[in-house]
């Protein structure tokens, strides 16, 4: 499941889908699995970003906060992590377009 | 009044206030609480039953909260993640009084003398101390490392002297703060390393040690000779390989010294590092199944108890202290968060969160002794913390 990619660029396949995700839609998550999604942003992101996603260890994740952010630089940082910070790489538990639904809904205001 | 006249009048009083509580008279040695982190309620538990005994709501976002309590025993206090500090009486299970003191906190200790409850923030990076009795505002001190620039605080604990020891994630350093005049603190700044993510304090209150995220070592302070400064130990225990991904930072606060030595989660590393307690050098290491969050001891010191970062918090691992060796892997349920002992050691309590369940383990041979429901539990705090320095 999930492309692995470095921190630095993004290559091949990866590439390819945030193309097609800029003119196209991305393939939505089906509901179980944007359950698991929630359920997991919440609960382990929020070990570091806080369970009201209002920051801990990790900076704030609501869309105030986020709005300035270029969404490509978001979703690279949750699969490949961010160097020089106690942010990992998540591309293990989850796939391009599942961190791509995740950064929408978390700059429209992240589900309960 | 002549003394025997003045036992009648206290015996009467004491029966007259039982009375008045309707409820027998009781202690709290046996008591404590688990957080249910995703509504703000905490339940009050017996270790004696085993089993709650009230559930008290409205505290707020309890992620990441954890607790602390009155040198009787009593009360509890509570630190939310979004700045909120909650007295709670034990005995009359009910919130006595709640202040919202920071944006966004992390945790917090209580001195020596019992007088003062200190919190740790994230936002505004510092820490407040605040009169036990009433949580009034006492002293805040702000954790500013660079002109204008102010460092969450991790790790503080409260050590003897009416002190506290803690250390600064963004600013690479130990502090200790004299709260012995609690309105005019004073403060004493040590170099500890990159990013220091948790503190504990040994036992005795002697030693305080910072695990660095930063980079690969611990820093270490004797409190008992601060004048020699801070030191490193456990330098360089990668060995320059590069560690796994972290997906939840180790907690350092159930500190594990056991047998003589130290028992300290590794970062990046699916590793638990044991340390000498006397000279601060690196004995062994045991290979867990994932990368250790808690490393706790029971209170006996023969076994540790380890639990694990996502994706590996289904595990619970038990170390024998003698052998060095794992001796026990267990899977109490989904997502632990936690584990507390009983006073004596018998039972290790355990949350997992994502079965919203707490579960009771027989130390010696492992069997669940029970269970109670609880609502995405995360920390279970005794009361037997009432009386441990470094909490």
């Amino acid at each position: 499941m999930g492309w692995s990619m470095s921190n630095s660029g993004i290559a091949g396949p990866a590439a390819a889908v945030l193309l097609a995700g800029a003119t196209l839609a991305a393939a939505e998550p089906s509901p179980m699995r944007q359950k698991e999604l929630i359920h997991m942003v919440r609960q382990d992101c929020g070990s570091c970003h806080g369970m009201t996603l209002r920051g801990g260890l990790g900076p704030a994740l609501l869309p105030a906060t986020l709005a300035d952010k270029p969404v490509d630089g978001l979703v690279a940082t949750i699969i490949g992590g961010r160097a020089g910070t106690a942010m990992p790489p998540w591309h293990r538990f989850l796939a391009e377009d599942e961190a791509r639904w995740i950064v929408a809904r978390l700059m429209e205001g992240f589900p309960q | 009044m002549s003394s025997a006249a003045r036992l009648v009048w206290l015996v009467a009083a004491t029966l007259l206030l039982a009375a008045c509580a309707g409820a027998p008279l009781r202690g709290t040695g046996d008591l404590g609480l688990v957080i249910e982190r995703a509504s703000g309620h905490v339940t009050l538990v017996s270790t004696t039953s085993r089993s709650a005994y009230a559930r008290i709501g409205g505290l707020g976002d309890l992620s990441h909260a954890s607790v602390v309590y009155s040198r009787d025993a009593r009360y509890a206090y509570v630190f939310g993640r979004d700045g909120g500090l909650s007295k709670i009486d034990l005995l009359e299970a009910r919130l006595v009084k709640r202040v919202i003191q920071s944006g966004n906190a992390i945790g917090g200790s209580i001195s020596q003398d019992g007088r003062i409850v200190v919190a740790q923030n994230y936002t505004p990076g510092g820490i407040k101390a605040f009169d036990a009795e009433t949580l009034e505002l006492l002293a805040e001190v702000p954790a500013e490392y660079a002109p204008g620039q102010f460092s969450k605080v991790v790790g503080l604990a409260d050590v003897p002297g009416n002190k506290f020891a803690y250390a600064l994630f963004d600013g690479g350093e130990i502090r200790v703060t004299d709260f012995s005049d609690p309105k005019h603190p004073t403060t004493q700044r040590y170099p500890a390393g990159r990013q220091p993510y948790d503190g504990l304090v040994t036992p005795d209150g002697r030693h305080y040690l910072a695990g660095l995220f930063g980079e690969d070592g611990v820093a270490l302070l004797d409190l008992w000779q601060p004048e020699k400064g801070s030191r490193r130990i456990l330098d360089k225990y990668g060995k320059g390989e590069e560690k796994l991904p972290v997906f939840k930072m180790p907690h350092l606060r159930g500190w594990s010294l056991a047998a003589g030595r130290a028992w300290l989660p590794a970062i990046g590393r699916n590793e638990v590092l044991v340390v000498d307690a006397s000279t601060w050098k690196e004995t062994a290491r045991v290979a867990v199944k994932g990368q250790p969050v808690f490393v706790m001891a029971s209170p006996d010191g023969r076994q540790v108890w380890v639990n694990f970062a996502f994706p590996d918090n289904g595990w619970v691992q038990v170390i024998d202290t003698l052998s060095g060796q794992v001796v026990q892997t267990l899977q109490p349920g989904k997502a632990v968060l936690h584990m507390e002992f009983t006073p004596r050691g018998e039972a290790v309590w355990i949350s997992a969160r994502d079965d919203n369940r707490v579960l009771i383990y027989d130390t010696r041979n492992f069997r669940e002794l029970g269970s109670l429901p609880a609502e995405a539990p995360s920390g279970i705090f005794f009361t037997s913390r009432a009386a441990r320095i470094g909490f």
